[in-house]
């Protein structure tokens, strides 16, 4: 079980951590001040998410890993975040669907783990909860002004909303190990979360006069380490410190 | 070092240090005020202190702790640790309402009650959140981040002036 817990608390983790690290190459580059200082603040909520949930896993590792090993010293292949959250930022549009995406999934998710046997988790979830709220919200209320704003903002979005839908399935894949770890209490068989995603995404994509993309195709891959080769990219970039100068500290 | 009178180890004695630890980003505000000190236990000589964070990603936190720690050390009690505790995860209805007042007159609007488990309402009018300089309740939200992760920016039409809020949450 504590194999599976660490495996489990890596999924976790590393997607808050990519996605976080993906927000962050906004900061100074986004297009009103306002959304610069909004999406810098929801990535240090997710890189802080990130942070107690791979801390949580070196400490059931019980080896000599601590979160920042975890974070720094490993290679893609060993990273299990979605292939969702690592794809490039994009434009406005995109980076705007993809956080609201997650958002909605990552509430979903927190919602259910406050009840998880794991005290640590349960309470690291009811954070979670609360900052995920505020994240669907930000990036909603874009959804609507963007999607039913100009025909040109109309049109990115629709792009976007195109674009990023078949890595959508990755983040309700039945899989044998949450199975296992929903089974014994300890999280949550993602399976359960796809309806409720879908009536909230549903209900935004039609408030914005959005079409749902008719794709089947589903992208997978990043559960096993199989990800896209923009990860091994954007690591090379947010490890360098640490590869260069093993244990340096502020 | 010059030698003080250790105060008697009591968790009284302990609060009212605290009362005196202020949050360097809103130093209008004790931690005690803030809601974050979820327990003091005094073990003979040492001091236990048990935090809660406010937000996951706030670089306030350790500031905080270290803040802490050198308090009840700078009155004489060598054994000072901080535990942190998720649960129940810290919400701003915990702040009292004379904290509030203090927010106010420093010029941050006091947090509304917090929503907690009610549906997120995306493009739905808030509630309104009234100008702490000139107490208009005709304010603008601009953005829901601000300088700090616990505050957003709002612009108030009464008074042209704008101010930020203690976010609900």
């Amino acid at each position: 079980m504590s194999g599976d817990a660490f495996e489990y608390l890596l999924r976790l983790g590393d997607d808050r951590l990519v996605l976080g690290h993906r927000l962050s190459e906004w900061c100074g580059h986004a297009p009103i001040l306002e959304e610069d200082i909004a999406l810098a603040n929801i990535a240090l909520d997710l890189v802080g998410q990130a942070t107690l949930l791979l801390s949580l896993a070196a400490r059931i590792e019980k080896g000599s890993r601590d979160a920042d090993a975890l974070a720094f010293l490993r290679d893609a292949i060993d990273y299990r975040n979605a292939l969702l959250v690592e794809l490039p930022r994009g434009d406005f549009a995109f980076t705007i669907a993809r956080q609201f995406f997650f958002s909605v999934y990552s509430m979903l998710q927190a919602a259910a783990l406050q009840r998880s046997t794991d005290e640590d988790l349960a309470g690291i979830a009811s954070k979670m909860l609360k900052e995920s709220r505020y994240h669907v919200r930000h990036s909603g209320e874009w959804m609507l002004r963007l999607g039913d704003g100009t025909d040109d903002s109309h049109l990115r979005l629709q792009a976007a909303v195109n674009g990023l839908w078949r890595y959508t399935g990755e983040l309700f894949l039945p899989d044998e190990l949450e199975r296992r770890l929903a089974g014994a209490g300890f999280g949550v068989d993602s399976v359960t979360l796809e309806v409720p995603w879908r009536a909230q995404v549903d209900d935004i994509l039609q408030r914005a006069r959005l079409t749902v993309p008719e794709t089947k195709w589903m992208q997978r891959g990043g559960r096993t380490g199989q990800h896209t080769e923009h990860l091994g990219l954007m690591l090379a970039e947010m490890q360098v410190l640490q590869r260069q100068h093993p244990g340096a500290a502020w | 070092m010059v030698s003080r009178p250790t105060p008697a180890l009591t968790r009284d004695a302990i609060y009212a240090i605290l009362n005196e630890v202020m949050d360097p980003e809103v130093p209008v505000l004790s931690v005690v005020e803030l809601g974050i000190i979820r327990g003091v236990e005094v073990d003979g000589n040492g001091v236990t202190v048990t935090v809660t964070p406010t937000y996951s990603g706030c670089p306030a936190m350790k500031v905080i702790e270290d803040d802490i720690v050198a308090a009840i050390r700078a009155h004489g009690v060598d054994e000072v640790q901080v535990k942190t505790t998720f649960t129940p995860a810290w919400t701003t209805d915990w702040i009292p309402a004379e904290a509030r007042e203090k927010l106010r007159a420093y010029g941050i609007a006091p947090p509304g009650a917090a929503e907690h488990d009610a549906p997120v309402a995306i493009g739905r009018r808030r509630p309104v959140v009234r100008c702490p300089w000139c107490g208009s309740g005709d304010t603008e939200l601009r953005s829901e981040f601000g300088s700090t992760a616990c505050k957003s920016i709002h612009m108030c039409r009464g008074c042209d002036q704008p101010f930020e809020e203690f976010k609900p949450i």
